[in-house]
């Protein structure tokens, strides 16, 4: 079975905000609430970088460690999901989650959606598969579909990636590969974003 | 634990959600669709799953985007009618299946909530809903009258950059019928500069290259460009490029998201793009990295350019752009060492009253370093709207009939043969009297040059006495176009209160419904977008794509050319319109309408685009290759994709399209290209030809002129056209002869129709022969000023005075010390009507703003997130959230343009109708922008001008 990831490519994204737009298209997504979002650093300035983030679908995910109903499962392709007719509103989840990914509606917690809100990996939710009801509380199942999440398949750039973790390795690997014989005249050459704090060496 | 499930509460009405409104609108809906209340995505989720069979499957349109020049591909997904669903086109070869903000949201268009949905006449100061019959009757009456008054060019007829092909040449026709030029779309504000200045170096004002191709560049300049929000996926292929080891540099006063990505970024003073180029050359020239034997071979008059490069040491060009000498070389020896490299250009080099001048340059650096006709090099100039290359190529222009064919009587004789009308007639159509030209001389209007849509509001509010028409513009016709986009904002409103008639046909009822006090003779007629009908539409790179239908036009909007053909019956022209075209229910065939685009166009090959042609390469887009553009195998085996222009002779000859201009490696027959021979064949004793250089196969090994009848039977080809064909050529060139055959024959021999040629560095019928630095009208350098002034002023241009010397003379500067530029943001478009309208897009970008450096900032008494009212020299004054940020240097302020729907710090939500005003209003910042036009093309200068802040209370 797959297990399903993203990755944003920040020597790639530009911030035209595609994915979010794809996602509201595609969900329905109603104002206010932001499933995907793009985070800008340094915004204006030499080091300005962009990455495209939502929920990140954890392994081991803090939402679901301290929900206090129990709404979240894991599916067999490793999508992290919630059950709307469990979930109470509380925002805990919000207070666990590293990335902000949980939304809330902004007409109070039981709104047009209802609850908590996020994005699902355009996977649907517990109700039948493709069903009515299972697009009005989250959106399209497009794994059911047979296709991944829109948001990264409409990416301007393809700096958002999406799909079988194996796979969005490759992909990256392969690109990282090809820069780094970039011949370069920056120094350092061009690695990953956050790769000099994770392995060392010089910042970005 | 299971909790209750509570029901859902009901929509808040905030807009009304796709359901609603299909309730609502009684649009052509299975009612077991609406009995069932679902909303429509599940039930085709319900049915995909359960099998059910309703009868109506879901159905993938292919369609293109209709915000930006890229093109890209779109798949609409349509059940019963209603889109639903939008996937990714992966195998489109533009986009791959990418998208940005405004592509990923096209489906919007299919749901409309904030579209003019009726026509609306404005009866002392209210908006009421009429029906079409009314509106084309009164309208047309109207015009009529004002015609009798005041002539046919008291009527302006403003085009659009969004009507498909088809449409813009229908309405460039319809108004040669009408007999005006007074005609235009948003070319004039975006790329004339391109156009005027490219053409006159070496042949055609278009890209030269593609988007594509760039994966072949090792060197990117980008200048006056931030495709990252105005092309984003443009950026998909320049970062292809760049990973395989192009340098990327980008040149702007603002740290943009481009400049971001750049391996070299160079921050310029506005408005010294000229003097950073020469300092390029300047380099170049002093480290022999000119590109000799292209120069001997296929350029004139670069000693011209030496001799004004000489004036242009490091020193002087750090003084004048602000770029010190090491920052200038680094560019240049990246360039030198990096080809072929690839120039790319936009607004920041266009929209400056020296424009022309701007763009000649940067070809001439291009041809310094040998980078044209090459895979990887050429002039990539991101054209802006959809259809804005297509609008140019064969639509509304004020300064030439479709075709570029000018509006001499030759071409006015030309395009009566292709209407199959009576010149006389046609003639009859304008006004008899001869008026002032501008060049020592008169001539009828039918002969001049429109006013041009930057300056329309001087056509209302000058002198008629001083304007080389009859009357001033008494009625506006704004088809497609948004107000807001041009300056002089405050000068506009009068305009607009001043007419006896304004009409607006939109999707949207855009600013030009609500800028103004009017109080009655305003319409608003609902258009469809171009999802809601079909045609061609050509994208930055020449290519011309299909679009299909994806749904019917919403509400009670139509398609334009529908609305050409209903006021064509009421004026009284219709017969004349529509002689070869069919005519289905008031709708002109839209292919119809492209074989008689085919017929005529011989200048820039559009003569080889069937609709045939045009529909199979849609269908098998996927068998082009992504980075050359030509199929490989399958049904348009050898062709390039969308056939860019030109695309010669008839499309039974099956020319495949030419990728890249100016291609020599190429022969004609397959897509290559020498220079054309545009401007004689001698200049003062020198040859203009080329000097041996010709495209592979060529019979002749040389230069040559553009081939004529004469020329042909001087080859002793005349004998390979065939007895028809001799017919038709005889007395006719390769841009007159219908039939075709001239060209045909040409080609045959291995020759370019229009000749082989020298591109030319001195352009000796503009101003300013050889490009030199002008300082902007305003502008707060006075030292330079003095030694770099603008033109003197004009009496007769484009039928209008103009000012430069008497204006530039006032010193602005102590009161007004900020300099001013604006540009885009990804989420909107032009002056966002539809953009601000749609919700998804919208929710990103809520505010209008001005980014202002922390150090003017704190000058000013501004904090970040603040009000501020931004005043112009003028006299305009806005009032918008200030943001404070690095990404502009100390002493510029940038403005986005998209805005509008505020005035002066008033919301004007209540004067738009009712449910059509957008979600996001904002001052827009053409209120402030000030008077400056191009010394070719009339073209607005708004990237550099002056203003202050003042801190709101």
């Amino acid at each position: 079975m797959a297990r399903m990831k993203f990755l944003c490519d920040d020597e790639r994204c530009i911030e035209c905000n595609a994915c979010v737009t794809a996602c509201k298209n595609e969900n329905d997504v109603p104002w206010g609430v932001n499933r995907r979002r793009v985070v800008t650093l340094n915004d204006g300035q030499p080091g300005e970088k962009s990455i495209s983030v939502a929920c990140m679908h954890c392994t081991d995910p803090p939402c679901a460690a301290v929900c206090p109903v129990d709404c979240f499962y894991i599916t067999e392709d490793g999508v992290v999901l919630h059950d709307k007719d469990l979930c109470i509103g509380c925002g805990y989840c919000f207070y666990a989650c590293p990335f902000g990914a949980p939304q809330f509606p902004q007409d109070g917690a039981f709104g047009a959606r209802g609850k908590m809100d996020k994005c699902t990996f355009c996977a649907g939710g517990p109700e039948e598969d493709l069903s009515e009801a299972e697009f009005e509380k989250y959106g399209r199942n497009r794994l059911a579909e047979g296709k991944l999440p829109l948001c990264a398949e409409m990416c301007s750039t393809k700096a958002l990636l999406a799909g079988d973790g194996d796979i969005i390795a490759d992909i990256f690997r392969e690109r990282v590969v090809r820069r780094a014989g970039r011949d370069d005249d920056r120094k350092p050459p061009a690695s990953p974003w956050g790769w000099g704090q994770a392995y060392g060496g010089k910042k970005p | 634990m299971k909790l209750i499930r509570r029901p859902l509460p009901q929509d808040d009405g905030q807009g009304m959600d796709r359901r609603t409104f299909l309730k609502g609108s009684g649009a052509a809906v299975g009612s077991s669709v609406l009995a069932g209340s679902l909303s429509f995505r599940m039930i085709r989720r319900a049915e995909a799953h359960e099998g059910h069979d309703h009868g109506d499957e879901v159905r993938q349109i292919k369609t293109v985007c209709t915000h930006c020049s890229v093109g890209c591909g779109v798949i609409a997904e349509v059940r019963n009618g209603v889109w639903m669903g939008q996937e990714p086109a992966f195998d489109h070869p533009f986009n791959l299946g990418a998208h940005c903000a405004k592509g990923a949201s096209v489906r919007e268009h299919g749901r409309g909530d904030k579209r003019l949905k009726y026509p609306l006449k404005k009866i002392d100061g209210r908006w009421r809903r009429i029906s079409w019959e009314q509106a084309i009757e009164e309208i047309g009456a109207k015009l009529l009258t004002l015609r009798e008054q005041s002539g046919p060019d008291s009527v302006y007829w403003l085009g659009s950059s969004k009507h498909n092909n088809e449409q813009a040449y229908l309405l460039r026709k319809f108004v040669a019928l009408w007999g005006t030029n007074n005609v235009d779309h948003q070319a004039r504000i975006c790329h004339s500069t391109t156009v005027a200045g490219v053409a006159n170096t070496w042949g055609y004002g278009a890209m030269t290259n593609s988007y594509n191709d760039i994966h072949n560049s090792r060197a990117i300049l980008i200048i006056g460009g931030n495709p990252a929000e105005a092309h984003p996926v443009s950026m998909q292929h320049i970062f292809r490029a760049k990973e395989k080891g192009a340098r990327l540099i980008v040149v702007d006063p603002r740290f943009t998201r481009t400049a971001a990505h750049a391996d070299q970024y160079v921050r310029i003073r506005p408005g010294g793009d000229i003097p950073f180029v020469y300092g390029l050359l300047w380099h170049i020239f002093e480290n022999g990295w000119e590109n000799r034997e292209f120069i001997k071979q296929r350029v004139y008059g670069m000693d011209a350019i030496r001799a004004e490069t000489k004036k242009w040491p490091p020193e002087e060009v750090e003084r004048v752009c602000g770029v010190p000498r090491d920052q200038v070389f680094q560019v240049a020896r990246t360039l030198a060492e990096h080809r072929p490299g690839t120039v790319v250009w936009c607004m920041g080099i266009t929209q400056h009253h020296h424009g022309n001048n701007q763009t000649r340059l940067l070809c001439i650096l291009q041809l310094a370093l040998g980078n044209m006709g090459v895979a990887g090099g050429g002039t990539n100039i991101f054209r802006g709207h959809d259809n804005v290359q297509g609008a140019t190529d064969v639509g509304p222009n004020a300064h030439t009939l479709p075709g570029y064919y000018g509006l001499s009587e030759e071409a006015w004789r030309h395009w009566a043969r292709v209407w199959d009308v009576d010149y006389d007639w046609l003639s009859a159509r304008f006004d008899p009297a001869e008026y002032d030209d501008g060049k020592g001389g008169k001539a009828r209007t039918m002969f001049q040059a429109g006013i041009p849509v930057s300056r329309w509001i001087d056509g209302v509010l000058e002198d008629k006495a001083n304007l080389s028409q009859k009357d001033n513009i008494r009625a506006m016709i704004f088809w497609g176009h948004a107000p807001n986009s041009q300056t002089r904002g405050l000068e506009m409103k009068r305009a607009f209160e001043k007419l006896d008639l304004l009409v607006v046909i939109d999707p949207y009822p855009t600013v030009s419904a609500v800028m103004h006090e009017r109080r009655d003779d305003t319409y608003l007629l609902p258009a469809c977008t171009q999802f809601e009908t079909r045609g061609s539409v050509t994208a930055s790179n020449r290519s011309v794509q299909w679009r299909n239908r994806v749904i019917e036009p919403l509400f009670e909007s139509q398609p334009d050319h529908v609305t050409m053909y209903q006021l064509a019956k009421k004026l009284g022209f219709a017969a004349e319109l529509t002689k070869h075209i069919r005519v289905e229910e008031d709708e002109p065939v839209i292919e119809d309408i492209l074989r008689e685009i085919n017929r005529g166009t011989w200048t820039i090959g559009y003569s080889g685009h069937s609709p045939e042609r045009l529909k199979r390469q849609q269908e098998n887009w996927h068998t082009f290759d992504t980075t050359t553009l030509k199929a490989e195998g399958g049904p348009c085996d050898g062709e390039y994709y969308g056939l860019p222009w030109p695309c010669w002779g008839t499309p039974e000859l099956g020319h495949p399209g030419t990728p890249i201009l100016y291609d020599l490696s190429k022969p004609v027959a397959g897509g290559g290209l020498p220079f054309r021979a545009r401007f004689g064949v001698e200049r003062d004793g020198v040859s203009l030809l080329a000097e041996g250089s010709y495209t592979r196969d060529s019979e002749i090994k040389d230069g040559y002129p553009e081939f004529s009848d004469a020329l042909l039977k001087k080859l002793g080809w005349w004998d390979d056209l065939t007895p028809v064909e001799k017919q038709a050529a005889e007395g006719r060139n390769w841009k007159t002869d219908l039939s075709g055959g001239i060209q045909r024959v040409a080609i045959a021999h291995g020759c370019a129709p229009f000749g082989n040629a020298k591109a030319r560095c001195v352009v000796w019928t503009f101003p300013d022969p050889v490009p030199v630095h002008r300082e902007p009208i305003y502008s707060n350098r006075r030292d330079l000023v003095e030694r770099y002034p603008t033109y003197a002023d004009r009496g007769r241009f484009f039928r209008l005075p103009t000012r430069y010397a008497s204006l530039q003379q006032i010193d602005f500067s102590h009161r007004f010390p900020l300099v001013m530029t604006s540009g885009r943001l990804v989420e909107y478009e032009g002056g966002g009507a539809e953009t601000r309208s749609n919700p998804w897009l919208a929710e990103l970008q809520q505010e209008m703003f001005v980014e202002v450096h922390p150090a003017d900032a704190n000058d000013a008494g501004l904090r970040h997130g603040g009000k501020v009212w931004v005043e112009g020299p003028e006299g305009g004054r806005i009032l918008v959230t200030c943001f404070v940020t690095r990404r502009v240097p100390r002493g510029t302020v940038f403005m986005p343009f998209h805005f509008g729907g505020r005035w002066q710090g008033e919301d004007l939500q209540d004067r738009y109708p009712e449910g059509t005003a957008p979600y996001v209003r904002g001052e827009s910042c053409n209120v402030v922008f000030t008077y400056g036009y191009d010394s070719v093309t009339m073209m607005q200068e708004t990237k550099v001008s002056l203003c202050r802040l003042k801190r709101e209370g």
